[in-house]
């Protein structure tokens, strides 16, 4: 792979998105949602937003770090198996940096004020940016009057009732396919 | 030290492999096999994970990952160079179920994708993950991000403020998320 050739363009183009994707993650993989969508979807437009809705549903019913099982499937997706090992990288990477360089260098990093004032300013940042995409995504999925409780009942049964999404998701696939099935036809 | 790095390994392989339902659950397990199990650090230095965790990017279970693989081998004595191998371990120890996984799933769902029964099972999935998103946005307006009014009203406020001001930057606007995030900490800078 040799600087110039388009794999060799591609894979960087890749490396940087995720590494990006990955320095920018505050607060847990659902933070990376609305940057994927800036970046991958419409930016690159690697995937569309249906794919990006699947893909959530994939990567959260699977075990491991949600925000590393995104970045495997695009990767795999643009550039098969060496795709998905630079996407994973690209994801890790940037954390991987920050924590060892704290864990040798600033022990004290979280006592800091100033950190702490910025954090202070920035979560409430990271919930607006989780919360907007859901009603960019309900468009995208389709939903009308007639299946929005499908969205309303996941989201009560998870935020009040503590069901794990995991659930969710498997009850919502078993009754997509047994509508289709049965009832549709 | 070579038993060290192999239970490390091993033990963050079992991580990533069973570590289901996102970073605060596999949060939990780690605890439950690095302090309780393999007592590698105490409770309270695991604390000190979580809050670094929280206040730096990247997703939680690398981030504790690569903490917990330096700080085991520090604590059993050893020096910060071999803290830095043991991070290595742990954060490839945790990625590797997932990489294994989803490239078989990858494949399969690319070459399934448009078959009838696949594509029933995402037209049920669709509406749910909107779900899913919606409740991971309300779980995440609690005390500790926004502050409450009769807690501390001007971070309350000012927190209330911040997030109008993304979510209609984001949505209406269109603007960089990123650049939403910087501007939004560095009024938490000024202000808070």
């Amino acid at each position: 792979m040799c600087p110039g050739s388009i794999l060799y363009y591609i894979m960087w183009e890749l490396f940087k998105t995720f590494f990006h994707i990955g320095l920018f993650t505050f607060g847990g993989g659902y933070a990376m949602i609305p940057l994927i969508e800036t970046k991958v979807v419409d930016e690159k437009k690697w995937i569309d937003r249906e794919m990006l809705l699947d893909l959530i549903a994939i990567a959260q019913s699977c075990p491991g770090v949600f925000a590393v099982n995104i970045s495997i499937f695009i990767g795999y997706r643009i550039k098969g198996t060496a795709g998905a090992v630079v996407g994973a990288l690209a994801t890790s990477l940037p954390s991987f940096i920050i924590i060892l360089a704290i864990a040798l260098f600033f022990q004290q990093f979280r006592e800091n004020e100033y950190v702490d004032r910025f954090f202070r300013g920035l979560r409430p940042a990271v919930v607006a940016l989780i919360a907007a995409p859901v009603f960019r995504m309900g468009v995208r999925a389709k939903i009308t009057l007639r299946t929005i409780w499908i969205p309303m009942v996941s989201a009560v049964a998870i935020w009040m009732f503590g069901v794990s999404p995991i659930y969710v998701i498997l009850i919502a696939g078993l009754a997509g396919y047994a509508y289709g099935q049965f009832i549709k036809e | 030290m070579i038993l060290l790095y192999l239970k490390l390994f091993w033990t963050f392989f079992q991580i990533g492999l069973f570590g289901f339902g996102g970073g605060y659950a596999m949060i939990s397990m780690i605890q439950g096999e690095v302090v309780g199990r393999h007592h590698w650090m105490t409770n309270g230095e695991f604390t000190d994970i979580v809050a670094i965790s929280q206040s730096t990017p990247g997703p939680i279970g690398i981030n504790s990952a690569t903490y917990v693989g330096y700080t085991s081998l520090t604590n059993a004595g050893y020096a910060p160079v071999w803290g830095a191998l043991g991070s290595l371990i742990a954060t490839f120890a945790v990625v590797l179920p997932s990489l294994i996984l989803m490239l078989a799933i990858s494949r399969f769902f690319m070459k399934y994708k448009n078959h009838p029964v696949v594509e029933q099972t995402f037209m049920g999935l669709r509406p749910a993950v909107i779900g899913l998103l919606a409740a991971a946005s309300l779980l995440l307006m609690n005390a500790e991000n926004f502050s409450t009014p009769g807690q501390n009203p001007w971070q309350f406020f000012i927190s209330v403020g911040l997030f109008l001001f993304a979510f209609i930057g984001q949505q209406v606007y269109k603007m960089n998320p990123i650049l939403l995030l910087v501007l939004c900490g560095l009024s938490g800078l000024l202000l808070l």
